[in-house]
């Protein structure tokens, strides 16, 4: 298996959509199989068109506010002591989170296709709160599957949504979380493909799905990378570049511009979520080594039983908590282009303390997960070395497990 | 030879009817219960899908989840529904079997051991509800190899193009997906509508047996009699959970609600 280089990696997949020879794939029942054409056929052609990326553009600079800031974190690079750490701050794009340009980009493409409705999943609440927005702004009705479990627990992003004039739709079936939220969006995208487009929230689900989210993504890396050489004259000759990963939708748009570095120049660590330390259960499919297995459409890396159930994920962090993980990341891994670990439950609240309290920045607790493992590997990392952790949301959502875990003064309104 | 299952189809003409297949899930709501569900329903209906639970079907509507869930929940695994379909097989009355799932349950265990044991434990068929053509074509040839019948859907989405290749390259059973809906949907399309699609697919290949699911219940199975084929599925699961809920026996009422059927085709 081998990444090639000067080939887009979402562009890398065979005919049949897989990465690797084995990872992604369509794995859907024969009714999605138009729809899914249909949207191929529109992304390949869209994506090379010259109108459609102004349009995009535009959108992501004077909607979305791109480029987001590249800031270096000096107190926290004091305290490290090692590494220099720098943040790339994409919670400040518009709705708090990179979600917002696959939703956008999705919303653009369900408008040309001249689709009415666009539904989509959330976990965290984010997917679903920049869909929620995404459709307000260019006029589509939109509708919100939702995890019961992570409707209770993500309570400021389901008011956001439901202000946006969004239908968010519990879903009470399996574990109550994104998984869950997913298989019934996709279920009812089957019942509904006829008149409506459907927002897949990370870069997981059938492979034209990887590749749409992958590539609106990608604009974070793209925006790093110009801000890097105004910064130091050149990519940094020692960098390390920290991302959570859940679907990884936010990590794959953060590396992809420096794919074809060597990894010696430009290394990735993906952080997935370990769970809470004294439980078995996690969401860290690639460091816990889970067998290939199929989810959503594709073939992954996935938390399953040995007859292939999918096995019930936990996390502290809603929007990690998914027993799957993108077929790209699978293909980052079995190719060593990326490298996976994870971080617990107890290690990302005290990564969140540490950072909140050396810094103005709350990142919410998906990278806070990032945060805590960049904190300790800095640690041994010479001066030298460039670390930047995508800071890729805000921890407004999750007000109400802070408060409840670590207390009121961490959860000081903005 | 015939097989098995074009022999039933060919039984069910001969008495000037469609055949009539049911779906019941493995394992519900016990792997005991299923078994005699499946024993009393042979003796109406001509052919028995029985699903394979999965925990993330993302082509089933509520029923059918529910009846999954109550199985997985139960502690059914792989090879207690292999287990199943032998002991059916053994009874007195037993009537083909087509297993319908998800393709991540062939995949762990392993698409030519699970071939194998299939025709071991005697299933005559297969429907992979996510492995569409053409990713289908390899596993589909060495299910053919074995004799096993794979059955490829069709859908009202399913462009002209498409449908001449996949029934190509299908076997003797097509399945038409009537409508666009999870398993279970309420039937939200004109019986007359599906019929001319169903008959559209009848004249690229005349000489399959196609059947016609999803949504099809008591009140709509009369307008499809001079089919191949149908399916009833989510309406028997509801009511092995209404009775559950009822403290009745399924098995009983399972079994009234087929004879009913099958005499709604008569």
């Amino acid at each position: 298996m081998k990444l090639k280089k000067g080939i887009p990696v979402i562009d890398q997949g065979d005919r049949l959509g897989f990465w690797g020879g084995k990872f992604g794939g369509n794995f859907v029942p024969e009714t999605l199989k138009k729809p899914i054409e249909d949207l191929e056929i529109q992304f390949n052609k869209l994506k090379n068109d010259k109108n459609f990326i102004k349009e995009r553009d535009r959108y992501f600079k004077n909607w979305i506010g791109t480029p987001t800031r590249f800031i270096k974190l000096n107190n926290l690079t004091k305290y490290v002591d090692g590494a220099q750490i720098w943040s790339k701050i994409v919670s400040d794009a518009n709705g708090g989170a990179h979600k917002i340009y696959n939703a956008t980009v999705h919303c653009l493409m369900a408008k040309r296709s001249g689709k009415k409705v666009i539904i989509g999943d959330t976990g965290a609440g984010y997917a679903g709160k920049m869909l929620s927005m995404a459709a307000k702004k260019f006029g589509l009705k939109c509708k919100i599957f939702m995890g019961a479990k992570d409707i209770k627990r993500q309570q400021p992003n389901v008011k956001a949504m439901k202000k946006n004039g969004a239908d968010v739709v519990p879903v009470y079936s399996g574990s109550q979380t994104l998984v869950d939220a997913v298989s019934e969006c996709m279920r009812f995208w089957v019942a509904n493909c006829d008149t409506t487009a459907m927002c897949v929230g990370s870069t997981v689900g059938p492979a034209i799905f990887v590749r749409i989210c992958g590539w609106s993504t990608s604009q974070i890396s793209r925006e790093l990378k110009v801000q890097l050489i105004n910064e130091f004259g050149e990519v940094p000759k020692k960098l390390k570049l920290y991302n959570c990963v859940g679907g990884g939708s936010s990590s794959f748009g953060f590396w992809n511009e420096f794919m074809d570095y060597n990894k010696k120049q430009v290394e990735f660590i993906g952080v997935e979520a370990g769970g809470p330390s004294k439980s078995k259960r996690h969401a860290a499919p690639l460091t816990y080594g889970s067998k290939i297995g199929i989810l959503h459409g594709a073939a992954q890396y996935v938390n399953q039983n040995s007859d292939g159930q999918i096995e019930e994920t936990e996390s502290i962090s809603a929007g990690l908590d998914y027993p799957g993980i993108s077929p790209l990341h699978c293909f980052l891994k079995d190719t060593k282009r990326a490298r996976y670990t994870a971080a617990s439950d107890e290690e990302a609240l005290k990564a969140y303390q540490i950072v909140t309290k050396f810094e103005n920045l709350r990142p919410s607790l998906e990278p806070s997960h990032a945060f805590s493992v960049a904190i300790k590997e800095a640690k041994k990392l010479s001066k030298d070395t460039i670390v930047i952790v995508n800071s890729c949301g805000d921890a407004y959502k999750d007000r109400g497990i802070l408060e409840k875990k670590l207390g009121k003064r961490y959860v000081k309104s903005n | 030879m015939l097989n098995p299952i074009s022999l039933a189809f060919r039984k069910a003409k001969n008495e000037e009817r469609p055949a009539l297949l049911t779906y019941t899930v493995a394992g519900d709501s016990s792997k005991k219960q299923s078994l005699n569900i499946l024993k009393a329903i042979s003796n109406y209906a001509d052919i028995l899908e029985i699903g394979v639970p999965h925990n993330t079907p993302v082509a089933d509507g509520g029923q059918i989840q529910t009846s999954a869930y109550r199985a997985i929940k139960n502690g059914i695994k792989m090879n207690d529904i292999f287990k199943i379909v032998s002991d059916f097989k053994k009874s007195k009355n037993s009537k083909p079997v087509i297993f319908m799932g998800y393709y991540n349950m062939i995949f762990q265990y392993g698409e030519n051991k699970f071939i194998k044991k299939c025709k071991k434990s005697g299933v005559n068929g297969l429907i992979v509800v996510d492995l569409p053509w053409p990713e289908n074509k390899n596993f589909s040839k060495k299910c053919k190899k074995n004799s096993i019948n794979f059955i490829q859907l069709l859908s009202p989405t399913t462009s002209n193009k498409r449908l001449k290749s996949i029934t190509k390259d299908s076997h003797d059973m097509i399945y038409y997906i009537s409508m666009l809906s999870t398993t279970g949907g309420k039937l939200k399309v004109s019986p007359k509508k599906i019929l001319t699609n169903y008959n559209k697919i009848k004249k690229i290949s005349p000489k399959k047996n196609c059947v016609i699911g999803f949504g099809i219940t008591e009140k709509t199975i009369s307008n499809f009699k001079n089919t191949d084929g149908i399916v009833v599925g989510s309406q028997i699961c509801k009511e092995i959970t209404r009775s559950l809920n009822n403290r009745q026996n399924p098995v009983i009422n399972v079994s009234k609600m087929v004879s009913k059927l099958r005499n709604k085709i008569l």
